[in-house]
């Protein structure tokens, strides 16, 4: 951290907030200040630079234009690729994830350049769109209670080699290839196809963040009375007769 | 032209027929009004009916994504003041079956007023050959099925070019803007946008929008906020010659004084004064049991219906202020759309200070959304617990749509 605050960027909300993803900046703002930490939130527009001093960025996912405009001006911006270099941590959801890897398929049906910072590639998917509701199970390294989220993409997303998938699924499509796995991570940058928001489903993975972007391994407890009790709800609403 | 002056077709005759006979099955089966079931088999067998029926009526299509149901109504009444016969969809059956159904059942009609849904707008105009057409706004809902707000004003754009319509359109919309402003007759209303955060970034050219004040502009294109020549302004409507007109309504809250602007604007175009259009709307009361104030357990509940975040930013600002109770119920059933993530996009921290009590299917969601925004709340599993922890005396209560139909139950509306 840079100063006595931690720093949360929330990247493009004029374009990459169309699906209530607003609520994992709002989730890492209150579980950081519950731990008594000064939070400094940064809200950036797409037409204002991106700051490459923050310690936690967050990238929601949004149609298809805006996508397509939030790469480009992204791509002209250079910030966020800045701050994966410097070390930031990233969490990417959807259409932001999309960007974070080296190519997507755009609005108009054209490949269009990502940022690189995930070694992983989207096409459109051939078959019906991917709705409803994910379980999965997190890769054990991050030592994560089970995932649990909301879909709704089109997009098929491949992994390279130096991409670990973050989760394999129980229930749900999650990257669309078939293979079971959900979303992508290497060391600081994250990306998931979950909505829910992710954060608010899963508040242990905001506190991850958290965790990485201090350096330390532990965080005072939380109240997570609610978390707990809407996470028992979806995982048996997932998994229970239909 | 007054009423239906020519005959319907024998196949259109029998279609009606037919309508009615499916319609009054269904309502003996229980299933609702039976006014889309009816509309299904009349099309069927005559699938140019809706084109027929309207063939003999004036007609006003009201479109938006908030408030075109309350819009249709404050219009009919309006036009009611003409002293001729108004046929409507009231009670909000708004894709082509229902519509059919409606304009059916209204045979001594001059004016036609209906309420279409925004993915059916550009189809149901050319069926129709409107007169008018309002178009209120757009905004985000029901993220998991519904189409993309840019790409419902991108097909507004295409239905409504060449349409002969006058376009009412919301000056302060820049969705609704782009999307009338392929028609060559439009009157621009300054009717309010309180929700923006569907509309930063220019529908055009994909700029990032401008908003000093009320006003709008696109830095890159130069596409900008048309001037209105009908405004609300506080709780007066300002007509082109400058005139200020009081609305006085039953209905609650900023949105319907805007609807009322628009209607009014709509009322202009058939000839109806503002004054005299205004003083008819005064006597709609509540919608389809929205606004309607039920007394349940000793206590005054009033109905709130809010959809999509937009919907519910407009509901807080008609609210009692603290210390009133709030009730917020909200469901994720295939009405509401399955996907909850959109109440992130409420801004919940706007009720501190209201006692505030959660009831729904997805109670869960809403208390997490709570916690996070930092304002006290307590969890009920039925409405009845929710009313009985509030003490005696005005209770605002603000549900989604399946919750909204569940909670009107539970009170005995
Ligand atoms: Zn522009």
């Amino acid at each position: 951290m840079s100063d006595s605050s931690l720093r949360v960027v929330w990247v493009y909300p004029d374009l990459l907030s169309t699906y209530g993803d607003q609520g994992n900046v709002l989730v890492v703002e209150r579980r950081a200040q519950q731990r008594g930490l000064a939070v400094q939130r940064m809200d950036v527009r797409s037409d204002q630079p991106i700051p490459t001093s923050g310690d936690i960025y967050l990238v929601g996912g949004g149609e298809d234009r805006p996508q397509r405009l939030a790469a480009e001006r992204l791509r002209r911006d250079g910030g966020l690729s800045r701050a994966a270099d410097n070390g930031a941590i990233i969490l990417s959801v959807c259409a932001g994830y999309q960007i974070l890897g080296h190519e997507f398929v755009n609005d108009l049906g054209q490949r269009e350049e990502g940022l690189g910072l995930l070694d992983v590639t989207s096409v459109r998917g051939e078959g019906e769109r991917c709705v409803g509701d994910v379980l999965a199970d997190v890769d054990e390294r991050l030592r994560l209670p089970q995932l649990t989220g909301f879909e709704n993409h089109q997009g098929v997303t491949h992994l390279g080699p130096t991409a670990r998938p973050f989760a394999r699924v129980r229930l749900g499509r999650g990257n669309g290839t078939g293979d079971g796995t959900e979303g992508a991570w290497n060391d600081t940058v994250f990306g998931t196809y979950m909505h829910g928001p992710v954060l608010a489903r899963n508040p242990q993975i905001a506190d991850l963040l958290i965790k990485l972007a201090l350096d330390v391994n532990a965080l005072p407890p939380v109240d997570d009375r609610w978390y707990e009790a809407l996470r028992r709800e979806r995982v048996a609403a997932a998994t229970g007769p239909a | 032209m007054a009423g239906n002056s020519e005959p319907l077709s024998p196949r259109a005759k029998l279609a009606v027929t037919a309508g009615r006979a499916a319609a009054a099955v269904s309502r003996a089966a229980g299933r609702g009004s039976g006014s889309v079931i009816g509309g299904r088999v009349a099309l069927k067998l005559d699938p140019d009916l809706l084109a027929r029926l309207a063939a003999h009526l004036d007609v006003v299509l009201v479109s938006a994504t908030n408030g075109k149901t309350t819009t249709t109504r404050l219009i009919a009444e309006a036009l009611r003041a003409t002293g001729e016969e108004v046929v409507s969809n009231a009670l909000g059956a708004n894709m082509p079956a229902g519509i059919t159904s409606a304009l059916a059942g209204g045979s001594k009609a001059r004016y036609g007023v209906i309420e279409v849904d925004e993915k059916y707008l550009a189809g149901v105009a050319k069926d129709v050959t409107p007169k008018a057409i309002a178009l209120l706004n757009l905004s985000r809902d029901q993220l998991d099925r519904a189409a993309e707000t840019r790409m419902l004003a991108e097909h507004w754009r295409e239905g409504l070019a060449g349409s002969k319509a006058v376009i009412i359109a919301n000056a302060d919309d820049p969705l609704v803007v782009w999307a009338a402003s392929s028609s060559a007759n439009v009157v621009w209303v300054a009717a309010g946008q309180e929700w923006k955060d569907d509309a930063w970034s220019c529908p055009s050219c994909g700029g990032v929008m401008q908003r000093p004040g009320d006003d709008w502009l696109c830095g890159e294109c130069g596409f900008r906020r048309p001037t209105p020549t009908w405004a609300l302004s506080g709780d007066h409507v300002l007509d082109p010659h400058g005139s200020a007109w009081p609305i006085r309504l039953q209905l609650p809250g900023r949105a319907n004084r805007a609807n009322a602007t628009t209607s009014a604007a709509v009322a202009a175009a058939f000839g109806v004064p503002p004054q005299v259009a205004l003083e008819r709307m005064y006597s709609v009361q509540a919608v389809a049991g929205r606004y309607d104030v039920v007394s349940y357990l000793d206590r005054d509940i009033r109905l709130l219906l809010a959809k999509n975040p937009a919907g519910w930013l407009e509901t807080f600002s008609l609210i009692d202020p603290p210390p009133a109770p709030v009730i917020l119920a909200v469901n994720a059933r295939g009405a509401d759309g399955t996907d909850t993530s959109w109440l992130w996009d409420v801004d919940y921290s706007r009720l501190a200070g209201h006692p505030i009590c959660v009831i729904g299917d997805r109670r869960l969601d809403l208390a997490v959304r709570l916690e996070v925004a930092g304002v006290d709340f307590q969890v009920f599993d039925t409405a009845a617990e929710a009313v009985r922890a509030c003490p005696p005396g005005r209770i605002e209560a603000i549900a989604n749509y399946t919750a909204f139909q569940d909670l009107r139950r539970a009170v005995g509306n």
